[in-house]
């Protein structure tokens, strides 16, 4: 079944064949992995294309200035009228986008991207490096891809010999029953898009018209579930729904039905071949990513909200210096200014004739302001104060801190209490560099009773949210066993508190916070490695470890 | 590529309620839109724009003056006589990168640096007042540039005191957002801002998919034809939308059903008064788009997943969803 429609060469030649004659309906490409086949892919796609289409490469790490135009500052200073800068993605106007590196891409480029797409101004082609599943192309543009190809382990690519097409358009448009059977395979692959879905339907009558035919047939179907359904696998179909207008048949007559060959084919038939097809389609890395069963995230989409970013337009003013404004960089006028006046009667006889009393200003005089986001740390200690934690850790965790604190002084970092115990947490020390007030906090601290461990990581994670988009780095530090037994919300016995911590734990993990379970039972306990794990933090089982050594332990992090 | 038409977005109920609200009364606050990707969102908030019949504006005006309010424009020549065009409603897709500068407006730089000249150019907000303004993955923004929004969106001005302006100008425009909840959380503070929320989900059904297919591929092949087809509907939607406007004033709720708000908000544990208010608002507004006279227990039970499962306080080992939470407390409040 793979086979199918293959005649051409592999499956990326003939993404690359049908992309090709209809770049902007498709919307994009991913070509995933380098190497000298997708070079010659490239190559091969920018003599094919039709007429005059523009294809702009796009520099890695371009900024969203160069990308989406405005004045020419250099320009517009030297002629002293204002000269706009055509931006890459208006130079590429219906035409092709190549960019380069597209899992390192900033998230501000990813989005005028998308519009364009959004709005058919232009198709993408995007080239994955990414050796691994932390970078990938942002979904928010693989999303507006038809196609997405794994290229690197391909030894060759088979361009040639592509029949001359016939227009897309000269192709009926899908029946319904096959349009049914393309939306029931995307729903048993768990495609959830519903571009996804059109696009399948585009692709169907792309290669259709690639073959000359004029009405869709199975082929055609199958050959746009394995390239563009396939690749979007989020899990492995077990078998296709049946489609809700056909009467389920008793099982009895299923059966009798299997055995006869002159059955015509019904939806189910062709759902499951072309779910045959998808399945045998679907690349290695999806299936290990739905086997581990972990989504795979466009890491490059543009970063969590609040996350910390060095930032041209906040923060405590440092001065101005030289530079272009624009774009988020913002004038600084009065130095701009100052930078332009000893120049002034120079510049005036160079220009003299024209009679010309304005002011002279040439690039070199533009300041721009800078702004220092405050970057502090706050390390957030969320001690369980249980009686389960023994008194005597309880005063380890105690020295821990405390000498945290003198290290804290000295750096200009915070530190934050939090202490878990009988049936809430509660927030001992806002975040602070005072070592009195610290202490204080510290010497009052009580000790005995159950371990709402949800509550502690709860508390911990709300106030390193908080902390964050204050714009400083958060680490949580949990001095714990891990031995939940007091739920979060009032009623729930011991095991729905072990639920919770890790439900709570998960969220940790999701937003990214670094975290650290130090392990402060006696004996290492397998439930404190499991929190660790759950948040996505180091575990630190110190069974004999005074509070120096966990001072050191967290300091190395 | 023209909008597809609104009436022919398929399902999504919820969201074109919402949308359709937001319409009748700018007042309800913003539409927030949760949802995965491909859903449709921004597709519906384009499709309602384009649908609204062009509306008066000066002529020549950066700021999208109404004619009646030509002289609160900075673009304003005393004197001058004010010349009126249509323009169609404005739709301002605001980019992710946006700063402060492209929303607010600034000195216009081309004006000072090659003619010496202090001009304010006006921002994405000028450009935004008496229509949409659409912020994709609102929840990826930075937090400032929302709050500014946020607080222009309130008060309907934008005030700007920087690089040596002042500036003021009207900017009354309907806020719609949209996000990803997977992608990052949005500040409680924040989504209580918003007047409605609405949770979008891929259509399940593999018949509204097939539509969708279906009425994709035709807009494809003959946008114009396309659209003539829905054009019937569309006016329809239109003056439904027109009838409500001039309906609403009229429109009243009774003290049993203020009651009924009251209880609701209570008992769903919504903070805050603005859920209150919104869901009185947007229920005035759903009876006058049913063409009613007053509020009745059926608005309420309509609107109040959407007016208030943005304000319920988190509860982040209860998995319930908060529409759950408000169905529930519906079902026991009035049966």
């Amino acid at each position: 079944m793979t086979a199918a429609g293959n005649d051409g060469g592999s499956d990326p030649a003939l993404a690359l064949a049908l992309f090709a004659c209809d770049p902007i309906r498709l919307g994009g490409i991913v070509l995933s992995g380098d190497g000298p086949v997708r070079d010659a892919m490239l190559a091969h796609l920018k003599t094919t294309l039709s007429g005059d289409r523009a294809w702009v490469r796009v520099p890695a790490n371009v900024d969203i200035a160069r990308l989406i135009g405005g004045l020419d500052f250099a320009a517009t200073l030297a002629s002293g009228r204002p000269v706009h800068a055509v931006g890459l993605i208006e130079a590429a106007a219906d035409g092709i986008l190549l960019l380069p590196m597209a899992e390192r891409m900033a998230g501000e480029v990813a989005v005028p991207v998308a519009q364009a797409l959004d709005e058919g101004q232009l198709a993408a082609i995007l080239l994955d490096d990414g050796r691994d599943d932390e970078e990938t192309v942002p979904d928010r543009l693989a999303e507006r891809c038809a196609f997405i190809c794994h290229v690197g382990g391909l030894r060759e690519f088979g361009a040639a010999g592509w029949p001359a097409a016939i227009a897309c358009d000269a192709v009926a448009p899908l029946a319904d029953e096959q349009r049914r059977a393309l939306a029931a395979t995307a729903a048993a692959l768990g495609v959830v898009s519903v571009r996804s879905a059109i696009f399948a339907d585009r692709a169907a009558r792309g290669h259709a018209a690639l073959h000359g035919r004029r009405e869709v047939d199975d082929d055609d179907l199958a050959a746009a579930v394995r390239l563009v359904l396939a690749p979007r696998a989020t899990r492995l179909p077990e078998s296709v729904p049946p489609p809700p207008e056909s009467p389920p048949e008793p099982e009895a007559q299923q059966d009798a039905a299997g055995d006869s060959e002159q059955q015509p084919p019904t939806d189910a038939d062709l759902a499951d071949m072309m779910l045959d097809a998808a399945t045998a389609a679907i690349p290695p890395d999806v299936l290990a990513a739905i086997g581990k069963g972990v989504r795979r995230h466009g890491r490059g989409a543009g970063g969590r909200a609040g996350q910390k970013r060095k930032s041209a337009r906040r923060g405590r003013p440092l001065g101005s210096r030289a530079g272009t404004p624009g774009h988020g960089k913002r004038l600084a006028l009065i130095d701009t200014l100052r930078a332009a006046a000893p120049w002034q009667t120079i510049r005036r006889r160079e220009r003299a004739g024209q009679d010309d009393d304005r002011l002279q200003l040439r690039l070199s005089d533009l300041r721009i302001r800078r702004f220092e986001q405050r970057s502090t740390s706050l390390t957030i200690f969320a001690v369980d104060a249980s009686g389960s934690s023994a008194m005597a850790r309880l005063a380890e965790a105690k020295g821990a801190v405390e000498l945290l604190l003198a290290e804290a002084y000295v750096k200009r970092s915070e530190v934050a209490l939090i202490a878990f115990r009988q049936t809430a947490a509660e927030l001992l020390l806002p975040p602070t560099r005072s070592l009195t007030r610290a202490r204080r906090a510290l010497a009052a601290l009580p000790g005995g009773g159950g371990t709402p461990l949800a509550a502690g990581v709860l508390a911990a994670h709300g106030l390193a949210e908080q902390a964050e988009r204050a714009g400083s780095t958060p680490l949580i530090a949990m001095l714990t066993d891990g031995k939940a037994n007091v739920a979060y919300a009032s009623g729930g016995d011991r095991s729905t508190a072990m639920e919770e911590a890790m439900a709570a734990a998960k969220q940790v993990a999701d937003s990214g916070i670094a975290s650290v379970v130090i392990d402060i039972s006696p004996r290492p306990r397998e439930e404190a490695a499991a929190l660790a794990a759950a948040m996505g933090g180091r575990y630190l089982p110190l069974p004999h470890a005074g509070s120096a050594a966990m001072v050191a332990a967290i300091e190395s992090l | 590529m023209g909008a597809f038409p609104f009436s022919a977005i398929v399902g999504q109920e919820e969201m074109k309620r919402a949308l359709l609200i937001a319409a009748v009364d700018a007042r309800v606050g913003g539409v927030m839109i949760f949802g995965d990707r491909g859903t449709g969102k921004s597709t519906a908030a384009r499709a309602l724009a384009a649908t609204l019949p062009p509306i008066p504006m000066v002529a020549g005006c950066r700021y999208n003056s109404h004619p009646d309010e030509a002289a609160r424009s900075p673009d304003h020549v005393p004197d001058a006589k004010v010349r009126t065009v249509k323009a169609p409603v404005p739709f301002v897709d605001l980019p992710l990168g946006s700063t402060e500068d492209r929303v607010v407006g600034t000195l216009d730089l081309e004006a000072a640096l090659t003619r010496g000249e202090k001009r304010f150019e006006p921002g994405l907000l000028a450009r935004a007042h008496r229509g949409f303004l659409y912020i994709d993955e609102i929840n990826l923004l930075e937090d400032h540039v929302v709050d500014l929004l946020l607080d222009v969106a309130a008060s309907g001005e934008n005030l700007v005191e920087r690089d040596g302006l002042s500036v003021r100008h009207p900017a009354r425009f309907v806020l719609i957002g949209s996000g990803n909840p997977e992608e990052g959380e949005l500040r409680p503070q924040l989504l209580d801002r918003f007047g409605l929320s609405v949770e979008v989900r891929t259509p399940e059904a593999i018949d509204d998919r097939v539509e969708i297919m279906r009425r994709c591929d035709a807009a494809e092949r003959d946008p114009a034809g396309f659209a003539e087809q829905w054009r019937e509907e569309d006016a329809k939607v239109l003056k439904r939308i027109a009838k409500a406007k001039s309906a609403l004033p009229k429109v009243e709720a009774p003290d049993a059903a203020i009651a009924d708000m009251a209880e609701l908000c209570r008992a769903v544990g919504a903070d805050g008064l603005r859920g209150e208010l919104t869901l009185l608002r947007a229920c005035r507004a759903l009876a006058a788009l049913d063409g009613k006279k007053a509020v009745t227990r059926q608005h309420i039970r309509a609107i109040a997943p959407l007016a208030l499962r943005h304000r319920l306080r988190r509860n982040v080992l209860d998995e319930t969803g908060s529409t759950v939470r408000i169905e529930r407390a519906l079902g026991e409040l009035f049966g």
